[in-house]
């Protein structure tokens, strides 16, 4: 224990020199600012605080089910909480804000398709996830199907979304850090990468929880401030700030309309279904239901959790619009001074650039730290959803066949942990000047086309058999990232070519569609002796996620 | 013996109830959420000035973020709907039903 102390101890000195020594030359492809001295205290200040939890939830940490779910002893808000913070990443706050500022009206859209997502997962998928479920959302999809095979599948695909938002968040980082902080690309890299490994290894669930709910509460808290003295400038009338915003802003009036970004039926479908349903098949997102008691305690958690989601996307959609007349109208944020230029930093500064504005350096340190401390808390979460898929699922399950030990399984899982932190912290850097914008969509789309399909199927229809979900997990994962890898962004904007091979950007309408026409052909199709048990293993199933007896229950302590 | 319980549990005309009580309730709720926010994304998609519309003249509040405000508001009230009645009537129900299948094992 005292080993596990010093080490967490000299790890955190670690990262505070680091972000204290570094400020070398200017390079890169976003230009480094000067030393933020506010952002860098308050930041260690969050890192200290969390430190200490992590610190108190390693002596908490004992078994396999204290690791992955925190022993089911979280309580619907806390929960709630955690689940608004897992969430809402740096992505949210600076991307959506900047939505608002360059395209108005379109941003709200997105964030309603953001949202709309969470209504559904409770009506649907809430009480039988946590009926159904231990650790992992494989423990569902595996509950009468072949183990080995459909916890690979599971796995695998559980493994290319944290991959891909891994990358979305790593450098993101890096790169907001470098600009926020006045730090190198790479020592904010290392720094997140090796804070992410402290708090999952030592603390599991539990820590990552905690970090969770204290970043969404400084979300919450900093965006509300922020929101609450720009709006103030036009005496909180909503009136007045569109009249403003329309009178100066490029597009007019038009401001207001849907714009260019859903121009085409196709896409703005498709991207409804994949941010409704990839929000239900997100592995991170997914696990933090087997963390409360029961089921009313998960339901509790979705209630509490899409109320701070819907009420941070108000306030998102109020600061982008007073950023168009704050920002938009002030030189000094623009490079070289002129209206209307390069805004420095790039275009997703706006919130920060805003918070200067209305609250000065004080303010604007707080919200760097906060956006720090999210992209922090993200990627622990992600973390531990994939060492879960490494551990719990390939190790425990389909390696050990279910003979391995607890501490033998929390031990690969730390170990998965060290790893992925890696791995990381690689494709951090690799990816440093590549165009990451389709990361996230990507991470959605096959979110929402290799889990959420066989998932939904496997609680709902009795039919399902092991080669079903085989083919459609399987299926949709290679045709949502083939559709991506064709799709403009990345065959295009990536890697060069000319033309697109698929027109669309996002794959949800069309691979969604493909996982569960194979899933059902191929279970209908299916008349072995094992599929018609498999078939018959549904009724006691379908209790159990009706009445939740016999699910996982909250360890004592 | 769970699958024993499981038995009688399904056998228990409370829970055909409970199932279809929860199932028809939920399914609504869902079907609700579906069809307002598919159907504003088919606005969205084929109709987009009319969501540019001011709700009355001279307002600078246009209709879309009149009715987006409206959806973000109503989808929350139907999850605390839908959470205050599963967590009453449907969670005591289900109580019975476990409790009475643990009786009949005695």
């Amino acid at each position: 224990m005292r080993r596990l102390t010093q080490l967490g101890s000299a790890l955190c000195l670690f990262a505070v020199a680091a972000l204290a020594f570094a400020g070398g030359p200017l390079e890169g492809v976003t230009e480094k600012q000067a030393t933020n001295w506010h952002a860098i205290i308050m930041f260690c200040l969050f890192v200290c605080m969390t430190m200490g939890i992590t610190y108190w939830a390693s002596s908490r940490t004992k078994s396999t089910a204290d690791f992955y779910t925190a022993g089911g002893g979280i309580t619907g808000f806390q929960n709630g909480l955690a689940i608004a913070g897992d969430y809402m990443s740096a992505a949210t706050l600076l991307g959506l804000t900047a939505m608002v500022y360059g395209q108005g009206y379109d941003g709200y859209i997105y964030m309603l398709a953001f949202f709309a997502g969470w209504p559904i997962i409770l009506f649907l998928m809430a009480e039988r996830l946590r009926n159904l479920g231990k650790f992992t959302f494989s423990d569902i999809t595996a509950y009468r199907l072949d183990q080995g095979k459909v916890r690979t599948m599971a796995a695998i695909s559980s493994l290319t979304v944290v991959c891909f938002y891994l990358i979305a968040q790593m450098v993101g980082a890096g790169q907001l850090i470098k600009l926020l902080f006045g730090l190198e690309y790479n020592v904010a890299i290392f720094a997140v990468g090796i804070l992410m490994m402290v708090y999952v290894t030592f603390g599991g669930m539990v820590a990552t929880t905690w970090v969770q709910i204290i970043k969404a509460c400084m979300l919450l808290a900093g965006g509300t401030l922020v929101m609450f003295l720009a709006f103030s400038q036009f005496g909180f009338s909503f009136q007045t700030l569109l009249e403003k915003a329309t009178a100066v802003h490029k597009l007019g009036p038009k401001l207001m309309y849907p714009g260019s970004l859903l121009a085409d039926p196709v896409t703005a479908i498709s991207l409804g279904l994949g941010l409704m349903f990839g929000t239900a098949g997100l592995p991170h997102i997914l696990m933090r239901f087997f963390t409360v008691t029961d089921a009313k305690e998960a339901r509790k958690s979705v209630l509490y959790a899409s109320g701070f989601v819907a009420y941070f996307f108000n306030v998102i959609f109020i600061m982008g619009l007073c950023g168009i007349i704050i920002v938009g109208q002030n030189p000094e944020f623009f490079e070289g001074g002129t209206l209307g230029g390069k805004m420095i930093g790039g275009g997703n500064m706006v919130a920060m650039h805003l918070s200067k504005a209305v609250g000065g350096d004080m303010l604007l340190g707080f919200l760097a730290a906060v956006a720090f401390a999210t992209i922090l808390a993200v990627v622990s979460g992600l973390a531990l959803a994939g060492a879960s898929a490494i551990s719990h699922d390939l190790y425990a399950r389909v390696i050990k066949k279910g003979t391995a030990s607890e501490a033998s399984e929390i031990r690969v899982s730390k170990i998965a942990t060290i790893c992925l932190g890696f791995v990381a912290i690689i494709l951090g850097i690799l990816f440093e000047k590549q165009n990451i914008a389709f990361m996230v969509g990507l991470a959605f789309g096959v979110a929402a086309a290799a889990n959420f399909p066989v998932l939904i199927l496997s609680m709902y229809w009795k039919g399902l058999t092991t080669r079903g979900a085989l083919f459609g997990g399987y299926g949709g994962l290679v045709s949502a990232v083939l559709f991506v890898l064709f799709s403009k962004s990345v065959w295009v904007d990536v890697l060069g070519n000319k033309a697109a091979l698929f027109p669309y950007t996002q794959p949800a309408l069309f691979a969604m569609p493909i996982a569960f026409l194979l899933a059902y052909i191929m279970s209908k199709t299916d008349s072995s002796v094992r599929a018609g048990k498999e078939i018959e293993a549904f009724e006691d199933q379908y209790v159990r996620a009706q009445t939740g007896y016999g699910a996982a229950s909250a360890s004592s302590h | 013996m769970s699958s024993a319980m499981y038995e009688r549990m399904r056998a228990n005309p409370k829970f055909q109830e409970l199932v279809a009580r929860r199932g028809r309730f939920a399914w609504t709720l869902a079907i609700v959420v579906l069809t307002m926010f598919y159907g504003f994304v088919m606005v969205v998609a084929f109709n987009p000035t009319a969501l540019g519309q001011p709700v009355s003249e001279g307002s600078m509040l246009t209709v879309g973020v009149a009715v987006e405000l409206f959806m973000f508001i109503f989808f929350w009230s139907l999850t605390a709907v839908y959470v205050k009645r599963a967590n009453s009537e449907f969670d005591a129900l289900t109580q019975e039903i476990v409790k009475e299948a643990w009786k009949e094992n005695k």
